[in-house]
């Protein structure tokens, strides 16, 4: 591609007066790509999670070892070499492997996490902020006393209720974890509601319903996404302390932070069985809280020149 | 002062007393729905989510005459609304059941544990305010300095770090390696039977009674675990203090105060830090209540005896009762805190708006 066609490009996507609407989107996405990668910091946190997706997607493939299966006669708590990079563990077990495999259940954690808690929060919020009066009140004050609420604590005693397994501590998690969402919906809501284009639909004979559903909740995407990112980290945090506690996923699952309970017995003498994992949830972590940053100061109106 | 005069400044005086009233009547049933929404989660935990309550307060190994009894002391045949009542009742009696694996009923257990969790997430808090708030002035006024990227990446890390991985690698090097710290108690074996606590608080009470040796011991004990909490909260305090300085930097009183010619470490310090330090004192606050939670998982590593390990050993053992007792003991402690701070907040800033 020669440098005029580039150049020619950007003056399409940064036009003052986009032709189609298909231009004005594609305009606002580059503007806020470019903000976005001028931040090294954050590049570094979206390649962590892609190396993430990328790992759990192809983890057959990466992972020379069984994530369950050991040679317990063999190959029991060797230290680390060419053969086990990262060693092995009491079940002689591939660390590594184990971890290349964990990669998926901390993606099904956070993943179905956000898929249940940002649409009740979102679902909440808008409600709240649309119907106002007493809807809102009764709404907002429910959310409140779930926010004043110690989340870890509380995820435990769901758990201790339910049951160990790592279904319920994505459950725990969620029920948790919704309230902020809905607070931020509702900010969004109150801005929007009285806005004139809201008038126009209503004049037009929309259903509440269906001002709410197609034309406030959209508007509350972007802000979700940020705090939704901004919380991976806390919500990978909260089910590897599930995890280490025996809590979240059952053994023989290559869960991380039960990885680190198991390594716990050997810490003094076999210390790799879990510094390995606890390494994986560190990067992570901070893959997350690296993009979330970018991601809001790249999107965020208030920070930026919109 | 012309009468009118009078009666217009009596008239701000009470609407002022109007406000603060009004203002500490929201904080009520604030307060109260609050502490009624915690009960409900906990009843709802407790005695609609298992099959068989009965069951999840005693155990499977129970006699039949025991389960029968207690199924008729929790009101189990009631509806489910008396059922409440009676549980809020006894909650606010104290009265949170036995523990199966104590014996003893659930609030002197806790009774006895609390001290414990209190003098860690102190001392973790005092760390890591003390180190926090420094770091976080240095870095707003030296805003993309080296100080600042340390600044930075410290509370990354700190937000991003599985708090247990840090304890045990931490055991590792300073009790297994360097042998500077004792071994994950409260107290080595030898002071265990010999040392009498009066406050519960161990540091404060050998102090008191000036057996330094024991205050040695315990220094030992307590300080790596209050070091790994107050890193948690220096990571937040530090980006929150930069963020209400710049804040502060940027207004215009520190353009006049230097126009005075003040000294930078007086308009710093003094002016600009001291603004700063209402949303500070919350910030303090809040950081003090997430510490009480995360000692759940500090105090399962260091083996120390609070509510965290009393709570994770009654979760092995599925003793309800003690586990809801607790996650109410920390949630109360947890709500008040976060209340009082706002209180405090609206109370002492006169900037914000009573009413």
């Amino acid at each position: 591609m020669s440098a005029e066609t580039i150049q020619s490009r950007r003056e399409w996507l940064l036009s003052d007066q986009p032709a189609s609407r298909l231009q004005a989107r594609l305009g606002r996405a580059y503007v806020s790509w470019r903000r976005f990668s001028a931040n090294r910091l954050a590049l570094v946190g979206m390649l962590i999670i892609i190396a993430l997706l990328v790992v759990a997607a192809f983890a057959d493939v990466l992972a020379p070892y069984s994530p369950t299966v050991g040679d317990l006669k063999n190959a029991r708590l060797l230290a680390p070499s060419a053969a086990h990079w990262f060693g092995t563990d009491d079940l002689g077990r591939d660390i590594y492997s184990r971890i290349v495999y964990g990669a998926r259940w901390t993606l099904y954690v956070v993943i179905l996490v956000a898929i249940i808690a940002a649409p009740i929060g979102l679902l909440v919020g808008t409600v709240a902020g649309y119907a106002g009066g007493w809807t809102d009140t009764i709404l907002m004050r429910v959310t409140d006393i779930f926010l004043a609420f110690p989340k870890l604590v509380l995820a435990l005693a769901f758990v201790a209720a339910l049951g160990p397994g790592i279904e319920n501590a994505v459950l725990a998690i969620a029920i948790t974890s919704w309230p902020p969402y809905a607070r931020i919906a509702r900010a969004e809501t109150l801005t929007v509601r009285n806005s004139d284009y809201i008038k126009a639909v209503q004049l037009m004979g929309a259903s509440p319903v269906r001002i709410v559903l197609r034309h406030i909740m959209p508007l509350c995407i972007s802000s979700l996404i940020i705090r939704v990112t901004l919380d991976m980290a806390g919500i990978i945090l909260t089910a590897a302390g599930l995890g280490f506690l025996g809590l979240g996923a059952q053994p023989p699952l290559p869960e991380w932070g039960a990885m680190i309970a198991s390594g716990r017995r050997f810490i003094l003498d076999q210390w790799w069985v879990a510094a390995a994992p606890g390494a994986a949830i560190l990067i992570v972590s901070l893959g997350f809280n690296l993009l979330g940053d970018g991601l809001r100061d790249a999107l965020d109106p208030r920070s930026g020149d919109q | 002062m012309s009468v009118a005069e009078n009666q217009a400044a009596a008239g701000r005086g009470s609407t002022r007393t109007v406000a603060i009233l009004s203002s500490l009547g929201r904080f009520l049933v604030v307060a109260v729905t609050t502490y009624l929404g915690l009960l409900a989660v906990t009843f709802f935990i407790g005695r609609v989510i298992p099959i068989d309550p009965v069951l999840a307060v005693l155990g499977d190994r129970a006699p039949t005459a025991v389960v029968e009894r207690t199924r008729r002391e929790m009101g189990l045949d009631l509806p489910w609304i008396e059922q409440f009542y009676l549980y809020v009742k006894a909650a606010l009696r104290g009265d949170f059941g036995t523990s199966v694996l104590t014996t003893n009923p659930v609030m002197s257990d806790i009774r006895r544990v609390f001290p414990a969790t209190i003098e860690l997430a102190t001392l973790g808090t005092i760390i890591g305010a003390v180190i926090g708030v420094p770091l976080g002035v240095l870095a707003a006024v030296k805003r993309g300095s080296l100080i600042d990227q340390i600044a930075r990446v410290v509370g990354l890390i700190g937000y991003s770090v599985p708090i247990f991985w840090l304890g045990l690698l931490g055991l590792v090097l300073f009790y297994a390696k360097l042998q500077w710290i004792a071994f994950p108690a409260r107290l080595d074996v030898v002071y265990e039977y010999t040392f009498t606590p009066i406050t519960g608080f161990y540091l404060l009470d050998a102090a008191i009674q000036g057996q330094w040796d024991v205050f040695h011991d315990a220094w030992r004990h307590i300080v790596l675990p209050a070091a790994l909490l107050g890193y948690l909260s220096l990571a937040y305090i530090s980006r929150m203090t930069r963020s209400f300085m710049l804040n502060e930097l940027a207004q215009e009183y520190i353009v006049a105060a230097r126009a005075k010619g003040l000294s930078e470490t007086r308009v710093i310090w003094g002016h600009a830090l001291r603004n700063a330090a209402v949303p500070m004192v919350t910030v303090i606050a809040l950081s003090y209540a997430n510490l009480l939670e995360g000692s759940v998982l500090t105090e399962t590593v260091f083996s120390w005896p609070g509510i965290g390990l009393y709570i994770t050993n009654s979760l092995q053992n599925a003793d309800m009762n003690a586990v809801l007792g607790g996650t109410i003991a920390i949630g109360s402690v947890f709500i008040a805190i976060n209340l009082l701070s706002d209180l405090l907040y609206r109370l002492l800033d006169p900037r914000t708006k009573i009413g």
